[in-house]
């Protein structure tokens, strides 16, 4: 394999590893942050020892997101130099300004949180987990508006061989940025919520904790039931503007070769790239497609053979991850809104229980269709009509990427593997003080 | 002049990155000889608990602003020092790792494991930015294509090992004094007595560095060569850098360890301000031919970029330096057993 194959499935390892943990972290940090704020409100123990119990598995959650994001950060410049030389005016800045207007505050806050509990009064140390949800979220906002930049390049000029900003305000206010942030947010919201969810359900269905859980379970269905809904509305327009600015894209997330007026939405469909055509196609629903991505059922969808072969996505893995999200989305809020129905009677519902227990893998699943159709859909472009991927990779020894791939592969899959194990563990230990660490 | 402004804010966060990041990669290093059970391998952990992720952000700031501010600079160093750079991730995500994961399963094999994580995850990129930055600091074959001819074996030449050398020997100094600070009893006589031992090895291996600067590098003919613009920089940093290094074994010495501290914090940002306002105007040196060399001229960014961003370093670095002082306040008081007996102690 050469470098350009070797870097990409090296970033892409990379990044879906970090993003195994990073939706956790900006989720539940919010419902920690709520469950202090309530306690300080009411001074009610038993939100005490929710923070404290869903605490312990943010904290290691939190540890494995951080020591994966450095790598990500740096690989921009080992493996994409081009890449780097090329934007970084832009590109490099946003990344710049997380690190000190956001992740400072996080990895500062995160440690006094863990460890101040004592040294705080309960107020002041509420106020950490709020900054520490707030610097973690905010982080994601300018991580998003970084990638939405690939998307949907604006407010620069090409001058001196590289792309320099010419509206800083253009960058961080255009509606596609927007659109990612929300609906990627949306996302870690609603996995945090079942996440809860899941681990809540486990200790009903074994009648342990019931009162803690039931509460916990009653907040994260809440939560769920918001993001979920809004993730939905929120996504369709996302939809809207990836039509708008990314036709390709969009042509690849639908499997539509031809270009037509009034295209219809197909229920089912099998994208066959090499006869460029789809080898099945059942249950069309006239003019559908076309009032989706442009809200008009007679509008122009532009197919896959409108752009040169060269410069279309890989149609069969974007259509299916696409598809995949798709159905979890609408799936997501049906689950929420049931969860909510028997909020106050969990224990006589065994069968929601234990569909929310099993349930727990289907947002990590949706998050990373979700980057799927993201970035594999935004190639062959690494800047959207800017820049290719084949462009901007660094000009180093297939050798060196390939030895750092196995060792990326092998470190993350160990490190996964204990990471799950002690979240594991911890949930399934409950929130009585454990004895290991006395 | 927006250039040189970047050039010594670029300066500072990389001081300011090893300056903090430095006594917890030396405490970890010298973990295995310092602390006898697993009792004081706790209390080691805890005193750098509150600090090591706030810590490794100045690692992230650095990288960030050289991507931010010097794009071609970022992507030639990068992607130059690809495998140095790939060694040191990998310790650092152990080494972080390490912390968060030790204390929760009670197996002596667990914990073996974790610690030797830490040990070889600290020692690593003590070792290895020392080596990078020695290696900067004489230039790397790079050519006109920005691109990096040379392997990891070419870094790690004598002048490059020496750096590694002087890193580690500052890391360990500051690490001891850092646990002398945190700690009482036993395992504090133990870090003086450590603390006093390897000032002796550092002195003498910075002294080595000094001359083997001269033989090495261009650093002095750019001082000697822009005797105004360093009339005050040839002065005061290498001045500085001895004194307090000097300042470090005096205040061992006395026993007044927050003084000591600050003292090695002073000479790790004076030897690496040594090192930078050598190369100045150069980023990053080519041993090929000079006029390869990255300079903040040709790899800096748009003047727009240069200008948001110097804004944006204005109001959140000092706000960053105020909360991370506020937090070693909160946390200055001593390590005991007592804090061990505390539920999220690591």
């Amino acid at each position: 394999m050469d470098v350009l194959m070797l870097s990409r499935l090296q970033f892409a390892a990379a990044t879906f590893f970090h993003f195994l943990f990073v939706p956790l972290t900006l989720g539940l940090s919010v419902l920690i942050a709520v469950m202090e704020t309530r306690y300080v409100r009411t001074g009610d123990e038993q939100y005490l020892k929710m923070a404290k119990f869903w605490g312990r598995i943010f904290l290691i959650n939190f540890a494995i997101g951080v020591v994966t994001g450095i790598t990500l950060e740096f690989q921009f410049g080992t493996n994409w130099a081009r890449y780097s030389r090329y934007v970084g005016d832009i590109f490099g800045s946003l990344l710049a300004i997380e690190a000190t207007a956001a992740f400072f505050l996080e990895s500062t806050f995160v440690a006094v949180w863990a460890l101040g509990w004592n040294r705080l009064s309960a107020k002041a140390h509420a106020v950490t987990i709020w900054l520490v949800a707030l610097a973690g979220n905010l982080s994601a906002v300018w991580i998003l508006m970084a990638n939405a930049w690939m998307q949907h390049p604006v407010g620069y000029t090409i001058r001196n061989g590289r792309a320099e900003l010419t509206d800083f305000m253009a960058v961080v206010t255009q509606p596609f940025a927007w659109h990612t942030i929300v609906h990627t947010v949306g996302a870690a919201y609603i996995l945090s919520g079942f996440f809860v969810m899941a681990v809540s359900a486990y200790h009903l269905l074994r009648r342990r904790h019931v009162a803690f859980f039931t509460r916990s379970f009653r907040m994260a269905a809440a939560f769920s039931l918001i993001f979920s809904v809004a993730v939905v509305i929120q996504g369709h327009l996302h939809g809207s503007e990836v039509a708008k600015v990314q036709p390709a894209k969009l042509a690849a997330m639908e499997s539509l070769w031809e270009t037509r007026s009034g295209a219809p939405q197909f229920l089912f469909s099998l994208p066959d790239e090499a006869g460029e055509r789809n080898r099945v196609e059942i249950g069309a629903i006239p003019n559908l497609l076309s009032l989706l991505a442009y809200h008009s059922p007679d509008a122009e969808v532009k197919g896959l053979k409108a752009f040169p072969p060269d410069e279309r996505p890989p149609v069969t893995l974007t259509f299916f991850a696409f598809r995949t999200m798709i159905a979890l989305g609408f799936l997501f809020p049906l689950l929420a809104f049931w969860a909510w129905l028997r909020r106050n009677r969990l224990l006589e519902s065994p069968r929601l229980l234990k569909v929310l227990m099993f349930a727990l893998p289907l947002p990590y699943l949706a998050a990373q269709a979700g980057w799927v159709v993201a970035e594999v859909g935004r190639q062959p472009w690494v800047v959207y009509g800017v820049m290719k991927t084949s462009d901007a990779v660094s000009p180093i020894a297939a050798q060196q990427v390939a030895v750092s791939l196995a060792a990326f592969v092998l470190v993350y899959s160990l490190l996964g593997a204990a990471a799950f194990y002690l979240i594991g563990r911890h949930a399934r230990r409950g929130p009585e003080p454990s004895a290991v660490e006395s | 002049m927006l250039e040189s402004i970047w050039f010594v804010l670029w300066g500072v966060l990389w001081a300011v990155y090893f300056m903090l990041d430095g006594f917890d990669l030396g405490l970890g290093t010298l973990m295995p000889v310092i602390a006898r059970n697993d009792t004081e391998r706790r209390i080691v952990y805890n005193a750098a608990g509150p600090f090591w992720d706030g810590n490794e952000v100045w690692l992230i700031a650095a990288g960030g602003v050289t991507f931010a501010a010097f794009p071609h600079t970022y992507a030639v160093m990068f992607s130059g020092l690809y495998s140095a750079l790939m060694l040191i991730l990998f310790a650092l995500i152990f080494r972080g790792v390490a912390f968060e994961f030790r204390g929760k399963i009670e197996s002596p094999a667990w914990r073996r494991f974790w610690d030797g994580c830490l040990v070889v995850g600290s020692f690593l990129p003590a070792f290895l930015f020392g080596v990078a930055f020695a290696n900067l600091f004489q230039g790397i074959p790079i050519d006109g294509e920005g691109v990096y001819r040379g392997t990891l074996f070419t870094l790690l030449n004598p002048y490059g090992l020496l750096g590694g050398l002087l890193f580690l020997c500052l890391f360990l100094v500051h690490g001891c004094v850092w646990l002398a600070v945190k700690t009482e009893g036993k395992l504090h006589q133990r870090a003086a007595r450590f603390a006093k031992t390897l000032w002796a090895v550092l002195a003498v291996v910075a002294a080595g560095f000094f001359v083997a600067t001269w033989f090495a590098t261009r650093l002095y003919m750019n001082y000697i060569k822009n005797p105004l613009l360093f009339s005050i920089p040839i002065v005061v940093i290498p001045a500085a850098t001895v004194a307090s290094l000097l300042a470090v074994r005096y205040f061992v010495g006395k026993g007044a360890w927050w003084k000591a501290w600050f003292a090695s914090a002073t000479t790790i940002v004076g030897a690496t301000f040594f090192g930078l306002a050598g190369l100045y105007p150069n980023l990053i040196p080519s041993t090929l031919n000079p006029t390869y060399s990255m300079t903040i001229y040709n790899s800096a960014s748009s003047t727009l970029t240069l200008k948001i961003m110097l804004g944006v370093a204005l109001i959140f670095v000092p706000l960053a330096i105020a909360y991370q002082v506020w937090t070693y306040r909160l946390f200055r008081h001593k390590v005991t057993e007592a804090d061990l007996a505390y539920e999220e102690a690591y």
